[in-house]
C-alpha cells in the first residue's frame, strides 16, 4: 500500500536514473516470513541506507539484490527485482555474472587465505578482466587506492591478507568488490567491527564510490546513514515502512514508526 | 587382616570424616570461605591419601624384600608375613585415624576448603596426564632395550643397509630392513593414490554439493566402513579382491598378459588398503571443509564465483594444512596396517617394481618372526623388535612433520 505512494513521491521529488528496481518481493525462510511485499527503487550514482532494528530483513533484502540467497538452501524469493529493466531472477540470468556486476561487501571483513595480491586479483582473475599481468598490478592498483588503502599495503603486497587490521581488512575487501568493476555495490554492516577512525575512511570512501557506483549500505548508525546516505530506507518486521530523501526520513519522517526508531537512538 | 578389609577400613573412616568435616562446617555456619561439602572433601581427601600411600609403599617394600628372601628362607617366611602383615594394618589404620584428626583441626570458618579441593583435582589431571605420557615412554624404553639387544647379536651395517631377507636357524641369517621397508612404502603410496582422490573429492561433494537428505545417508555409511575391523579387509583381499585381479592380469587371465603369478600382490593389498583409508580421509576431510568460515564462501560468490572455482581458490587453500594433516595421518595408518598385509601382500621380501606381484612388509615380518617357535633370544626373533622400533621412528617423524608443516601454513594465515 505504501510502497506505491513512496516510490511515486520520490520519484518526482528527484528523478534520478534508476539502477534497480524490487517490486513486491516477498522472502520465505521455510515458515518465516523474512520480506513481506517490499518495493523500492534504487538510484544510480548515489548511496541508499537500509535502517531498522536487528531481524527486520535489512541483509536479506540486500542478498536479494545479488541473489546471494540462492546459497541458503531454504530461502525462497518471490517478486520482481530489475537491473537497469532487467529481471535478475529471470531463469535465463545466470546468478554467478549477476553477482560480478552487484557486488558485496560483509560485515565480517573476511579475506581469503591468500595474499593481499592474490585477494584483489581473486575477481579479475575468475572473470578474466585483466589481458595480462601488468594489466592485473594496474587494476589491483588501482583499487587499493580507490579503496584508500594502497599507501599501507604497496610495500607488502605479497603478505597474507589475514595478517592485516581489522580495518585494513575491511578496505582490502572492499578494494576486492571494486576491483572486480561492479555496477552496484552493496555493503552489509560494513563498519560494525572497526573503530571509529577506520569507520571515517570507509564512510569516505564510500562517499567517493558514489561517482561511479550505486551503494547500497546496512547500517544500524543512524548517524552514519544521516551522513553518508542520501536514499533511506527504513525496515520493520519484514516490511518496508518508510523510504525517501534521506534528509526527509530523518528530518521529517511520515511513519511515526521511523520517527519512534530514530528518534529512540538518536535523542 | 587381608588388604582389602584394610582398605575398606580406610574407606569407612574417610565417610566418617567426610560426614564429621560436613557437620562441623554446618555447625561453625559463621560465613564459612566454602561450601560444607568442600570442607567435606578436604577431610575425606586427607583421611585417604597418607593412609593409602603408606600401604602402597609398605606393600611395595614388603614384595621386595619377601622377594630376595624367599629363595632363602621359605619356612619361616610365613610367620615373619604374618606379623609383618598385622603391624601393616596397625600402621595404616594409625596413619589414616591421625590425618582424619588433624583435618578435623582444620576445619574452620577461614579455612580455604575449597581452593585445597581444587588443587587436588588438579594433581589428579594432571596425574593422569603423566601416566599416559609415561607408558608411552616406558613402551619406546623397552623395545629400545631389545632393540639394542638384538644389534648387539647382529650387525647394524646388514640391519639398516643389507639388501637381503631370509631368516634362517643356522645364526647365519641375513636380516635387513631396507626390502621389508621398500615393501611397506610401496603398498602404503599404492593404498594413498587410492584413498586421497577418492576420499577427498568424496568429502568435496558431501560437503559442498549433496543434499542435506543424500549427506545424512551417505555421511553414516562413511563412518560405518571405517568401523569394520582390518582383518574383514584383509579376507576381501585374499578371497575377492587377489583372485579378481589374477582373472584379470593372470597367465589365463582377461587380458591374457601374465604379469600376476599369485593372487597376493602388492595392488591387491594397496588397493584394499586404500579403500579402508577412504572414510578415514574423506571424513577427517569434509570436517576440516566444514570448519572453513562460511564467510569464505560468500566473499568468494559474492565476487562472481561459480561453486567449483570457490572450492579451488577458496576452501582448498583454507583447508589445506588440515587436509595435508588427514593425508599424513593415513599415511602412518597405512605404513602400520597389518592385517590386510599380512593376507594380501604375500611373504617375499625383494625389491620389485611391479605392482602384481608378491612383497612384504616391516608389519608382516613382525609377525611372522614372533609368531614362530623359536628361541626368544636369538636374533631371529629379536629383530622384531628392531623392526618395530623403526617402524615407530617413522610414524613418529612422520606426525612430527605434520605438526610443522599444519603449523607453519598456519603462522602464514593467522
Ligand atoms: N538463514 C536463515 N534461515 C532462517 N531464517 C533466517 C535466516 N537468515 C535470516 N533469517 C530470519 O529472517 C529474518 C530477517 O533476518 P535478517 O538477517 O535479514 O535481519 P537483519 O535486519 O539483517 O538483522 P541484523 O540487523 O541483526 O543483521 C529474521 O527473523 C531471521 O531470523
Ligand atoms: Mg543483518
Amino acid at each position: 500500500m505504501n510502497e506505491n505512494i513512496i516510490s511515486h513521491e520520490e520519484l518526482a521529488m528527484t528523478a534520478p536514473t534508476i539502477k534497480i528496481s524490487a517490486r513486491n518481493v516477498d522472502v520465505h525462510y521455510d515458515k518465516t516470513h523474512a520480506i513481506r511485499g517490499v518495493s523500492a527503487e534504487i538510484p544510480s550514482n548515489s548511496v541508499t541506507a537500509f535502517i531498522g532494528p536487528s531481524g527486520c530483513g535489512k541483509s536479506t533484502f540486500l542478498r536479494c539484490l545479488n541473489r546471494m540467497n540462492d546459497t541458503i538452501k531454504n530461502c525462497q524469493v518471490s517478486g520482481d527485482i530489475m537491473l537497469d529493466g532487467e529481471d535478475i531472477y529471470d531463469p535465463k540470468v545466470d546468478p554467478v555474472q549477476l553477482r560480478a556486476k552487484v557486488g558485496m561487501v560483509f560485515q565480517k571483513p573476511n579475506p581469503f587465505p591468500k595474499s593481499i595480491y592474490d585477494n584483489v586479483a581473486y575477481g579479475p582473475r575468475i572473470h578474466g578482466l585483466a589481458r595480462d599481468k601488468s594489466d592485473l598490478d594496474g587494476i589491483v592498483e588501482q583499487a587499493l587506492r580507490r579503496a584508500a588503502i594502497w599507501g599501507e599495503v604497496k610495500d607488502r603486497l605479497s603478505a597474507p591478507g589475514t595478517g592485516l587490521s581489522g580495518g585494513q581488512q575491511q578496505r582490502v575487501c572492499i578494494a576486492r568488490a571494486i576491483a572486480t568493476a561492479p555496477e552496484v555495490l552493496l555493503m552489509d554492516e560494513p563498519c560494525s567491527a572497526l573503530d571509529p577512525i577506520a569507520t571515517a575512511q570507509i564512510e569516505e570512501l564510500i562517499d567517493e564510490l558514489r561517482q561511479n557506483y550505486s551503494v547500497v549500505i546496512v547500517t544500524h548508525s543512524m548517524h552514519q546513514a544521516a551522513r553518508i546516505s542520501q536514499k533511506t530506507a527504513f525496515f520493520h518486521m519484514g516490511t518496508l515502512v518508510e523510504f525517501g530523501d534521506t534528509k526527509t526520513v530523518f528530518t521529517n519522517p511520515r511513519d511515526p514508526q521511523t520517527e519512534s526508531y530514530i528518534t529512540g537512538r538518536i535523542g | 587382616m587381608l588388604t582389602h578389609i584394610l582398605i575398606l577400613m580406610v574407606l569407612a573412616l574417610a565417610l566418617l570424616g567426610f560426614w564429621l568435616g560436613k557437620r562441623k562446617a554446618i555447625l561453625a555456619a559463621t560465613s564459612l570461605h566454602s561450601l560444607p561439602v568442600h570442607y567435606a572433601s578436604y577431610v575425606l581427601l586427607m583421611t585417604i591419601l597418607p593412609a593409602s600411600l603408606t600401604l602402597a609403599i609398605w606393600s611395595l617394600a614388603e614384595a621386595w624384600l619377601l622377594h630376595d628372601q624367599s629363595l632363602t628362607l621359605s619356612t619361616t617366611n610365613n610367620t615373619l608375613a604374618q606379623t609383618d602383615t598385622a603391624l601393616k594394618s596397625i600402621v595404616v589404620i594409625i596413619v589414616a585415624v591421625l590425618s582424619l584428626f588433624f583435618a578435623m583441626q582444620k576445619v574452620s570458618p577461614e579455612f580455604r576448603a575449597r581452593n585445597v579441593v581444587e588443587k587436588f583435582i588438579l594433581a589428579a589431571l594432571m596425574v593422569c596426564a603423566a601416566l599416559a605420557i609415561l607408558t608411552t615412554v616406558g613402551i619406546v624404553v623397552s623395545m629400545v632395550f631389545e632393540t639394542a639387544h638384538f644389534l648387539n647379536l647382529h650387525s647394524w651395517k646388514d640391519f639398516f643397509f643389507g639388501l637381503d631377507w631370509s631368516p634362517n636357524f643356522h645364526g647365519d641369517s641375513a636380516l635387513s630392513i631396507l626390502p621389508l621397508l621398500w615393501g611397506t612404502l610401496y603398498i602404503s603410496c599404492v593404498a594413498l593414490l587410492v584413498a586421497v582422490p577418492v576420499g577427498l573429492l568424496s568429502a568435496i561433494y558431501l560437503s559442498e554439493y549433496a543434499s542435506s537428505r543424500i549427506r545424512s545417508i551417505a555421511k553414516p555409511l562413511l563412518e560405518v566402513l571405517a568401523g569394520i575391523p582390518t582383518i574383514v579387509y584383509g579376507l576381501f583381499a585374499l578371497l575377492t579382491f587377489g583372485p579378481f585381479l589374477r582373472d584379470l592380469f593372470g597367465p589365463e587371465g582377461f587380458f591374457a598378459v601374465g604379469w600376476m603369478s599369485d593372487t597376493r600382490s602388492v595392488a591387491t593389498a594397496g588397493i584394499v588398503m586404500g579403500i579402508m583409508l577412504i572414510p578415514f580421509i574423506s571424513s577427517l576431510s569434509d570436517d576440516i571443509i566444514n570448519a572453513v568460515p562460511q564467510s569464505l564462501r560468500d566473499g568468494s560468490f559474492g565476487l562472481g564465483a561459480t561453486q567449483s572455482e570457490t572450492i579451488k581458490h577458496v576452501l582448498l587453500p583454507a583447508a589445506l594444512p588440515g587436509i595435508v594433516g588427514a593425508i599424513l595421518l593415513a599415511a602412518s595408518r597405512a605404513i602400520g596396517e597389518t592385517m590386510i598385509v599380512v593376507l594380501g601382500a604375500g611373504a617375499i621380501a625383494r625389491f620389485t617394481g611391479n605392482p602384481l606381484e608378491a612383497l612384504t612388509t616391516v608389519t608382516t615380518r613382525i609377525v611372522s618372526q614372533l609368531t614362530g617357535d623359536g628361541d626368544f633370544n636369538s636374533p631371529e626373533t629379536l629383530v622384531a623388535f628392531a623392526l618395530g622400533l623403526t617402524l615407530f621412528a617413522l610414524t613418529l617423524g612422520l606426525n612430527i612433520f605434520a605438526l610443522y608443516y599444519v603449523r607453519k601454513y598456519r603462522e602464514q594465515y593467522e
